[in-house]
């Protein structure tokens, strides 16, 4: 028993962890619970972040481990939302921990049954660039490290079962369900990408070497499949001149999405000085239609990227990418606006930056949730001037990407807004004996 | 002192995946390091950060019972935390852990040498175990927090902080150095992107914090003095009537805000009657005192996104543009607006909407460039010539215009230079305070206990000030509702022996952690000392030492470097 202080964080990316570990600091009782095996979200998935060039998963890790460690922080990994009752102050919360069929008190993720595993899938945390097994650690700083097995794709043969030196899995597992009593809800559900298949024109889907961004990101990862080694996927060629085409669905007046994604200008940057920086002889050029450099330093960050390493700053939208039977070159076919004209420039390998998007599960959560999503899915906040963090079901907070596109420092900002809102129902709720934890 | 004969070292070292053992050859390193003084334990780690590791450390402390442990990794700056958490969760004191750095030092500096960061690998771990014999148990020192926050600044940043840390139960004081409460939405006519009364979204939140009983605002105050430290800051206000009044808080905010550039002699402002800047335009709005236009000529950029000097972009000005330009036209259909812009920045879910509906509503945009920003060519009977180079067109147009806007940047308080000294909390490159982490503390200073929200910390608008002003609120709590905290061990101590009172600490410590006594001797107020050395590194009768870097265990790691034998 214990009093009813608890606060549930839905999404373990880097907005959702902020939003716990201020709460667990001020001794509240936080359940962070996370769909995936593993928390740390799209953040993991980053080589290096903007403008400070911080290596992400070198600043990001220490604060995983803090979530899994703290003493009022429950982690519920590979668990999802079903239903929720009750008002601001006294939410019942019933929730679904879906079978990893691993014993989590005896694996210790050394991951010698993901290399016995026979199944080869792709590997979702490298955009699919690269293969998992069908028991599998996400990624190798994985928090939770436990590892999971995918039932999709799990052909039951049993062989982790006979090599696990833990006795760790237990294919018969069955999902779990979770009753928790909290105060508030904060919901960081973050971002996906647009599928710039849609975008049929630029060959996404049918070139390899064309890639979106957060693929070329694990490209550039020491941890990604290429042990980051910048190669075209098609031929293993080190390409010599890349080309970034900004707005992939995104600022689109023809039906995708009309809104700008945020961030794309300055990762695109960063992407291109990280190549420089692998390559300096490899030209890189980025196809813009706006330079979006609103925030602190980003102007700085671009004067940088253009002046010391000669990134090449086009204004132009592309109409067209086509693969050269021949020579294998991809072929982008664009407007420059400012020097005027219909241009062709070659490139062996195209980044696309796609739109981000809301999560899919966002309508689900939504209603389950009984909050309102704008045209976009994106949560819809009280009042966007003055309770951005509010919805519009009291004692229920959104922070980070799913309130709209926001980067790291903006989202990290909010979380913190969101663990203040939350702090103040608490405050304002007569504490009373609630039964609480696990049914 | 001297070397703990008892002293058990266990070695951890860290493949980082492929980031240091594709470089380093680390089983090698383990083999080296076990044959080292004292070390009685040594692992490889796939990551030794990972829970896993974690779990490493504590079972090797319970087996082996260590009472040092290194752990040969990266930077202790990321990770060091993290370890000296797990020994003190196994039982060892936090302070008899130390790290060696051999992915940054060693598997990235040297990685097209594989054999020579192997063996500066196994340099930095001797180092490191020469300085782990030497370790002494340190504690962190408990301070009491006095449950009250000082917000500087009465703005719509400084209030909503206010008022939501008044909710959280804390008690809240603003000084604000105006006459009343309100800030630069005081200003403003209408907020985009709601296009909501800005007086309509101010007032009921300054009638809040008025009447909110855990509130105390003192108007036409600035802070002159700030002495102490988280938990307990006593601070010295300056009324308006000249006196001054003493407050005891915990933690502090600054949400100062930020001021509009004035463009003095940039396209004849100042000169021409007709040159405004938007601020001024929004005056007019909001007084209803817009004279008619025939023609209105809106310039982007005026003294930002600036070679050298105002290198940044000021973020609300293209969104702040296109809201005066739609009030101009709802109010004037009939007059010409145009915006010249260099790169828009409607960014967002909702900000792109705006520039359609505008472009839509017969608003004109030209894109010019830096190389050839727009001029006034020539003046005739109160009406401006603009030329600009339409790059889209590729030509230049002139356009006739009676009424110029120059949208100019956000620039910093010219008092912030002043309060950041008082606080001792630094600036960054163009004025504005300079926060903690870019990335992940974007709200905290680096100074324990003070936090910033708002334009004082870059421009932003309206719902993006609110959003940093909760998150201040969350943050400046934590101390607050903790009633207690512990700080940092490694601090300088004084020798009083060999003090001879010159005060050369005393001017630079950057904390104001030293003062010197009735005797003249100096003296150091721990909690305040953040360990950073320099009072050490500068005295000249070498009578300051540091905790945890002693002159004996630097010298040590020293002659370890050189390959001497351990002493």
């Amino acid at each position: 028993m214990s009093k009813n202080e608890g606060i549930l964080v839905i999404g373990g990316g880097i907005a959702g962890m902020q939003a716990s570990l201020d709460l667990a600091d001020r001794g509240l009782k936080v359940y962070l619970i996370e769909k995936s095996p593993s928390i740390g979200g799209r953040m993991a998935q980053l080589d290096k972040t903007f403008p400070t060039m911080d290596c992400s998963m070198c600043i990001l890790a220490p604060k995983m481990i803090e979530c899994l460690r703290h003493p009022n922080i429950t982690l519920l990994a590979y668990s999802e939302v079903q239903e929720v009752s009750g008002s601001a102050g006294n939410f019942t919360v019933k929730i679904l921990k879906k079978p990893r069929f691993i014993d989590e008190d005896k694996c210790t993720g050394c991951g010698v049954c993901a290399q016995h595993c026979p199944v080869e899938v792709p590997n979702e945390f490298d955009m699919g660039l690269g293969f998992r097994k069908a028991i599998y650690v996400p990624f190798p700083q994985a928090v939770p490290l436990k590892c999971t097995i995918d039932e999709e794709n799990c052909l039951k043969c049993g062989l982790c079962e006979r090599i696990c030196g833990a006795g760790a899995v237990d294919l018969d597992q069955q999902p779990e369900i979770v009753n928790l009593t909290v105060g508030v809800i904060i919901v960081a559900t973050g971002f996906e990408l647009f599928d710039s298949r849609r975008i049929s024109e630029y060959g996404y889907g049918r070139y390899q070497d064309v890639l979106t961004s957060l693929e070329f990101e694990r490209l550039l990862s020491a941890s990604g499949p290429t042990g980051g080694h910048i190669v075209r996927l098609s031929d293993g060629r080190i390409p010599r001149r890349i080309v970034f085409i900004q707005c992939v669905g995104s600022r689109s007046q023809r039906g995708e999405l009309p809104y700008c994604s945020s961030v794309c200008c300055m990762y695109a940057t960063k992407e291109a000085l990280l190549i420089k920086e692998h390559n300096p002889k490899c030209e890189v050029y980025i196809l813009y239609m706006d330079l979006r450099v609103f925030g602190k330093g980003f102007q700085e960050f671009i004067n940088k990227a253009r002046d010391e390493y000669g990134v090449k700053y086009i204004k132009g939208r592309p109409s067209s990418i086509e693969k050269d039977p021949e020579t294998g070159e991809l072929l982008i076919r664009y407007e420059d606006t400012i020097e005027h004209g219909i241009r062709e420039i070659e490139a062996d390998l195209v980044v696309l930056c796609p739109a981000l998007i809301p999560t899919r599960d966002n309508r689900k959560l939504a209603k389950i949730l009984n909050i309102e999503l704008d045209e976009y899915d994106f949560f819809k906040a009280e009042d966007t001037l003055l309770a951005p963090i509010n919805t519009s079901a009291p004692g229920v907070f959104i922070c980070g990407y799913c309130q709209g596109p926001k980067d790291i420092p903006e989202s990290v900002a909010q979380a913190s807004g969101a663990a203040a809102r939350a702090a103040e129902i608490i405050a304002s709720t007569p504490k009373g004996e609630v039964k609480n934890g696990s049914g | 002192m001297g070397v703990d004969e008892k002293a058990r070292i266990g070695v951890f070292i860290c493949h980082c995946g492929t980031n240091i053992g594709g470089v380093v050859d680390v089983p090698k390193v383990v083999e080296y390091a076990k044959t080292l003084p004292n070390v009685v334990y040594a692992e490889a780690n796939l990551y030794t950060c990972s829970s896993e590791g974690i779990s490493k450390i504590k079972e090797g402390i319970a087996k082996y019972n260590l009472n040092r442990v290194i752990v040969a990794s990266c930077t202790p700056r990321t990770h060091g935390p993290l370890f000296r958490t797990a020994c003190e969760e196994a039982g060892v004191n936090k302070y008899l852990f130390e790290m060696a750095n051999i992915r940054d030092q060693c598997s990235w500096a040297h990685m097209h040498e594989p054999e020579k960061a192997t063996e500066k690998a196994k340099d930095l771990v001797r180092m490191a175990v020469a300085k782990a014999r030497l370790l002494k148990p340190l504690e962190e020192p408990e301070i009491d927090v006095t449950p009250s926050a000082l917000v500087i600044g009465g703005g719509i940043s400084g209030m909503t902080a206010a008022l939501c840390l008044a909710h959280q139960g804390f008690k809240v004081h603003i000084i604000e150095k105006g006459p009343e409460l309100g800030g630069m939405l005081k200003h403003l006519y209408r907020l985009y992107p709601t296009m909501e009364d800005a007086s309509e979204k101010l007032n009921p939140i300054a009638n809040a914090v008025k009447s909110n009983k855990g509130i105390d605002v003192l108007t036409s105050s600035v802070v002159k003095q700030v002495k102490g430290f988280i938990g307990n800051f006593e601070v010295t206000v300056q009324r308006g009537n000249g006196e001054n009044t003493n407050l005891n808080v915990g933690t502090i905010i600054v949400a100062t805000g930020a001021v509009d550039f004035e463009p003095v002699g940039m396209y004849g402002y100042g000169r021409y009657d007709s040159v405004i800047t938007q601020l001024q335009l929004e005056q007019l709005l909001k007084k209803g005192e817009l004279k008619r236009p025939e023609r209105v000529v809106m310039i982007q950029c005026v003294g930002a996104r600036e070679e050298k000097g105002r290198t940044y972009c000021s973020r609300i000005c293209c969104m702040n543009a296109i809201k005066n330009a739609l009030l101009i036209k709802e109010l004037y259909p009939e007059a010409d607006v145009y915006i010249l812009f260099r790169d828009l920045q409607t960014y967002g879910r909702e900000y792109e909407g705006y520039y359609l509906d505008a472009r839509r509503g017969f608003i004109e945009f030209i894109k010019y460039t830096p190389e050839r920003p727009p001029e006034i060519v020539s003046e005739l009977g109160g009406k401006l010539t603009v030329r600009v180079y339409d790059s889209l067109l590729g030509s230049d147009i002139e356009i006739e215009s009676d009424l110029i806007v120059l949208s100019t940047p956000l620039v910093p308080h010219e008092e912030a230079k002043e309060l950041s000294q008082v606080l001792k909390v630094p600036l960054g490159p163009n004025g504005f305070f300079f926060e903690a982490h870019v990335k992940l503390r974007p709200i905290d200073f680096a100074t324990d206990g003070i936090y910033v929200c708002g334009t004082a910390h870059s421009p932003k608008d309206t719902a993006e000030s609110v959003s940093q002003a909760f998150g201040v609120a969350s943050r400046a709590a934590i101390p607050l509702a903790l009633k207690h905290l512990r700080t940092e061990a490694i601090t300088a101590v004084v020798d009083e022996n060999l003090c001879s009172g010159c005060g050369t600490c005393v001017k630079l410590c950057p904390y104001g952690a030293i003062e010197k006594d009735d005797m003249g001797i100096a003296r150091v107020t721990e909690v305040v000392c953040k360990g950073c050395g320099v009072c050490a590194a500068s005295c000249p009768e070498r009578a300051i030492a540091m905790h945890h870097f002693t002159d004996e265990q630097v010298t040590a790691q020293a002659l370890a470097a050189l390959g001497r034998t351990f002493v």
